[in-house]
């Protein structure tokens, strides 16, 4: 009995001394969870998660204040995709913070900006170019079509335009596939 | 991609006679018995040719022209935009009607930019008459530039811009492959091509010899080509320069016509999966890419027409077609003969690899080798999918040695990093799997599906990053004003603080100054000295000093 | 003009799941019928019951999850069905192929997904859970060519009532397998027992007949292409590899690999259990590996364990190690490593 004992006191002993030592030998330095929750937002800085930008929100989710589902322009992939990197289950978007859209752009109508600069102090990525009293202009490709420069815009110049497909952003429609059982995930993205 | 990586070993060049064998592969009916036997017919020129800028691997061309301009045949309408892509020419002469999105033989029927030209039925050539040139006192690089002046891409399908392919001088080559192999059935327009201009080729050929300086030439040939191979034959012998180039015949086997495929059938070498032919010193052009280049370098033509076939059991009647790039596919249908009245579908290039369309009005590009307008009969309405089996035939038959049951697996459930693992870009999406497949899976779409998704989403992913930077850059460019206003601030409180103290400073250096001459003259003797003998006069002067002296005193000390 | 689009490949495919399992379902008729011949009409009542067993809980399921019934026309829960059959004695009575035939349809499969899903082979389940079950009425084999006759077999089937005049023990006897084993147990030597009647030309008496039929069947398969030949070389070879090296050791006390090999569910085992696709591996090399760890695991409870065939087992046990084994055997992908 006393034997036994010792025996097995000394080998967790053991044991243990080695994991401690491959623990600290072999650790492995991870990007911080902020990074990597951030680096899976769409970065559209649009606000509509109530926090200030993706960062903050970002944030949050790694302090555990925040849910998964609170971004719409990341809409189902974005949940997924934090769903899995924070080992947490997937879930629809939350509806109190927008819908998912599809991507758009803003235009400026020349003819009735006045030149006023608010949107531009408003534009997160600096996506418009202009100065006091001369003319704004976006510039699309920059654009993130978070829809910030509108409410600022005193004579209402600015339109959302919806982004045409293009041939280089289609993608192939996934068969539909009747006779296979839904996964796990597809049947809650199914039913979301 | 390591382009100029040399690790990988040079092919065994004198062993090509013995063939070898990919993993895989599937005989298929051929279905070309009838337009095999047909002759090249050429269109009639249709009243409006539409010109998609892309038609090529790479970026789209950028239009040179405008809306009204008369153009000639062969001008040039589209430059091209980068080291990869190609220009586009005008295929007939007219005047431009339009600069503009139409649709374009593309799977999802999208539009893309186009230059449509109005013909005017003269097919005027430009007023240069250009010189046909003595081909062979040019340099690899001045080819080069003529190949890439005609705009003359890969017409194997891919369409990739040939003088990049090529490399100009920039690879080392021992083997030029020219790819007769037309493996997918139906399609035959290569093999009217090597019956009809076997001459064009064989110079073709030797014109890209010269360009790439190979060492060695190999025009593969399908072995169910017989007159086609005759036609090869005969005109290698009356080729007055024929040194080095060998006919040989790889079995029928579908996709032995991959180039990849091709190489491992004729060398025995695999090329790597991120690398090129190009760095086995091995290049590999089509047929009817040879013959487009004789065509701009002999005969100083652009590539203009293109050989398409017209097949299936939908069209009245079927046939090879040589036609302006630019027609539309319905001007082509009704050359031959128009649609039977059960056709049900109209596929874009061969049964295996091409994609079904809504509609023909669709133009010809430099890439579009065949129209199949089948019946039901023909190519029945596939039965709905069912779970896979696992059965395993699909890994049997893969030439690219994948497991397309897990890609299907990983694709099927939007594992897109799982199947990225599985080497799903690998896969030639020849459709080898989804044709044994008993479970009626769509196997081939799950993998475009796939890899498509994952390219949209990194594309996305590029464009947050960039946003995340641009920001950064404004929350820091906004902080670091904020900084110096604070700064300037604070300097500028500094500075009216700082008037009185030194005032103050100034006063208290001065006062110390004057104590210490003070004490100076407390602490020395100063009884001055020779004041004997003094005349009244020099003591009236004494006196008066002192007097001045002691006032002084008096009012400093006061 | 508008037309409908498809997915390429536009060429019509062949083959179909229906006609792999019409197919499976042939080759195994020459084994039935031989079956049938030399243990009488129990075999075909088995067959019956758990056939219709698995084709009825199969289109229930099916209704209750609301899903097309494809599944049901593809003859695969038959194929499920008749393999479970099979592997029963003659002479059970008519709730055991029910029972099993539930279970393998209704918890083994479809349960798990339905086809494609699962990933234990189905029948062997069903028949792993009657022999632990079971024991008794799964043992109880006739002697060959002596079986009952068919009315008489159907009276104890669904009630239980034996011929008159017999008892079940002068009715049934142990396998030669079994009794082999049993004797070899007790030191009788191999070449005593080759001379008794349980020995019959080259293998057990009656049983090398069965296993020679389904061997032609299977071969017949794999000609047609319907299965692959890793599985069962691996299987044979494993099996037969493993009794040589017992019977090269001490040829009195092992049975030879010849015996083995046509013994029991040998044949069947190898060319239509565990070939079932669902449940094994998928890569090539994986799937041989598979087979020899069948073959092997089959000999090992064959001579030390206490059932009398391994094969059920064997299969069981290695549906568990298959998508390990096909993680580490991904073929070679082209272009990729040397």
């Amino acid at each position: 009995m006393l034997t036994a004992l010792t025996v097995l006191g000394i080998l967790a002993a053991l044991i243990g001394l080695v994991l401690g030592y491959t623990a600290i030998r072999f650790h492995v330095d991870s990007d911080p969870v902020v990074e990597q929750i951030d680096k899976l937002l769409p970065q559209t800085q649009c606000g509509q998660c109530t926090y200030a930008g993706c960062r903050p929100y970002a944030e949050a989710m790694a302090a555990g204040e925040a849910d998964i589902n609170q971004c719409p322009p990341g809409g189902e992939t974005t949940i997924k995709a934090l769903a899995d990197l924070l080992g947490r289950d997937p879930k629809p978007l939350n509806p109190e913070h927008g819908e998912h859209t599809e991507k758009s752009v803003v235009v400026i109508d020349e003819q009735v900006c006045i030149g006023c600069t608010l949107c531009i102090q408003a534009c997160p990525v600096d996506a418009i170019v202009g100065a006091a009293k001369q003319m704004h202009t976006v510039i699309r490709d920059e654009c993130t079509g978070c829809d910030l420069c509108i409410p600022p815009c005193p004579v209402e110049c600015i339109h959302v335009v919806p982004l045409p497909p293009v041939i280089g952003n289609w993608v192939w429609p996934k068969p539909a596939d009747p006779a296979s059982q839904p996964t796990g995930t597809a049947r809650q993205q199914a039913a979301s | 991609m390591n382009r100029s990586a040399t690790s990988f070993s040079r092919p065994q060049l004198s062993s090509f006679k013995t063939l070898h064998h990919f993993h895989g592969g599937l005989k298929l009916p051929g279905h070309r018995e009838i337009t095999a036997s047909m002759p090249i017919r050429q269109a009639e020129l249709p009243p409006q040719l539409i010109v998609p800028l892309q038609q090529h691997i790479g970026a789209a061309a950028v239009s040179l022209v405008q809306v009204g301009e008369q153009v000639c045949k062969g001008q040039l309408i589209g430059r091209q935009a980068g080291a990869i892509s190609a220009c586009v020419h005008a295929p007939s002469s007219g005047v431009i009607s339009a600069v503009e999105d139409r649709p374009v033989p593309h799977p999802s029927g999208l539009q893309a930019p186009c230059i449509v030209i109005d013909t005017d039925g003269m097919e005027r050539d430009s007023d240069e008459q250009y010189p046909l040139l003595d081909y062979t006192r040019l340099t690899p690089d001045a080819l080069c530039k003529l190949i890439r002046d005609a705009g003359i891409v890969g017409l194997g399908g891919a369409g990739f811009p040939t003088q990049v392919k090529l490399g100009c001088g920039k690879y080392d080559i021992k083997l030029l492959l020219i790819n007769a192999v037309e493996c997918e059935p139906y399609i035959a327009c290569d093999n009217r091509l090597i019956q009809e201009r076997a001459a064009d080729i064989i110079s073709g050929v030797h014109i890209l010899q010269r360009a790439v300086e190979a060492e060695s030439c190999i025009i593969a040939i399908e072995d169910d080509m017989a007159q086609a191979e005759a036609a090869l034959q005969t005109a290698l012998q009356q080729d007055g320069n024929n040194t080095d180039i060998a006919l040989t015949r790889v079995p029928e086997i579908y996709p032995s016509g991959g180039e990849r495929q091709l190489i491992k059938v004729l060398t025995g070498e695999e090329v790597p999966s991120q690398g090129f032919p190009a760095d086995m010193g091995i290049i590999c052009q089509n047929v009817g890419t040879a013959a487009a280049v004789h065509n701009a370098v002999v005969k100083r033509q652009p590539l203009l027409p293109r050989i398409v076939t017209l097949t299936g059991n939908g069209l009245v009647q079927p046939q090879n077609i040589e036609a302006l790039i630019g027609t539309p596919v319905s001007h082509l249908v009704a050359t031959a003969g128009g649609y039977c009245s059960d056709v049900e579908r109209l596929i874009i290039g061969g049964p295996m690899m091409g994609y079904a369309v809504t509609d023909d009005n669709i133009p010809v590009t430099k890439t579009l080798n065949c129209a199949l307008a089948v019946t039901a009969d023909e190519m029945p309405v596939p039965p709905p999918a069912q779970p896979c089996i696992r059965c395993g035939k699909c890994t049997e038959v893969c030439p690219a040695d994948l497991l397309p049951q897990q890609l299907y697996w990983y694709a099927h459930s939007s594992n897109l990093d799982a199947a990225q693992d599985y080497s799903l870009f690998d896969c030639i999406e020849c459709g080898c799997c989804a044709y044994v497949c008993p479970s009626h899976i769509p196997l081939v779409q799950y993998y475009r599906h796939a890899k498509t998704e994952i390219w949209v989403r990194e594309k996305q992913l590029q464009s947050s990053d960039l946003a995340r930077q641009r920001h950064e850059a404004r929350l820091s460019r906004l902080d670091r004003i904020k900084q110096e206003r604070a700064a300037r601030m604070a300097k500028k409180k500094l500075a009216l603080a700082g008037d009185d103290s030194r005032k103050d400073n100034k006063k208290a250096a001065i006062e110390a100054a004057l104590e210490r001459v003070k004490r100076k003259k407390q602490q020395a003797d100063s009884t001055p000295g020779n004041t004997d003998n003094l005349t009244p006069a020099q003591q009236q002067l004494i006196d008066d000093a002192d007097r001045r002296r002691r006032q002084q005193q008096e009012d400093r000390n006061s | 003009m508008e037309f409908k689009t498809y997915s390429s490949p536009h060429l019509p495919v062949a083959d179909s799941v229906r006609s792999m399992m019409q197919r499976v379902l042939l080759a195994l008729l020459p084994g039935i019928i031989c079956f049938s011949w030399l243990f009488g009409a129990g075999v075909i009542i088995n067959l019956l019951l758990a056939g219709i067993t698995a084709l009825f809980a199969e289109a229930l399921v099916l209704w209750l999850r609301k899903r097309p019934l494809a599944t049901l026309t593809d003859y695969s829960a038959l194929l499920t069905g008749v393999l479970l059959g099979l592997a029963l004695p003659p002479l059970a009575p008519w709730w055991v192929p029910v029972i099993g035939s539930l279970f393998a349809i209704v918890i083994a499969k479809q349960l798990y997904g339905g086809l494609g899903y699962n990933p234990f082979n189905p029948a062997m389940a069903g028949y792993v859970v009657l022999l632990i079950s079971f024991p008794l009425e799964l043992t109880l084999w006739s002697a060959p060519a002596t079986a009952p006759g068919i009315i008489d077999t159907l009276l104890y089937s669904f009630t239980g009532q034996l011929p008159t005049g017999d008892a079940l023990d002068a009715l049934t006897m142990a396998t030669p397998m079994d009794a082999i084993k049993t004797r070899l147990g007790l030191s009788e030597t191999l070449s005593e027992l080759q001379g008794s009647p349980l020995y019959g030309s080259f293998a057990g008496a009656g049983w090398e007949w069965i296993n020679l039929w389904f061997l032609i069947g299977g071969l017949w398969l794999l000609q047609l292409r319907v299965i692959q030949w890793q599985i069962p070389t691996g299987v044979l070879a494993g099996l037969a590899a493993t009794a040589f090296v017992f019977y090269a050791y001490n040829p009195d006390a092992y049975s030879p690999p010849l015996f083995q090999l046509f013994s029991g569910a040998a044949m069947l085992g190898a060319f239509f259990i565990a070939t079932d696709p669902v449940s094994a591996c998928t890569t090539p090399r994986g799937r041989l590996y598979y087979g020899l760890g069948i073959g092997i695991l089959t000999y090992v409870i064959r001579t030390w364990g206490g059932y009398p065939d391994g094969i059920a087992f064997a299969v069981l046990l290695m549906n568990m190690a298959a998508p390990t084994i096909d993680h580490y055997t991904r073929p070679r992908v082209f272009g990729q490593g040397n």
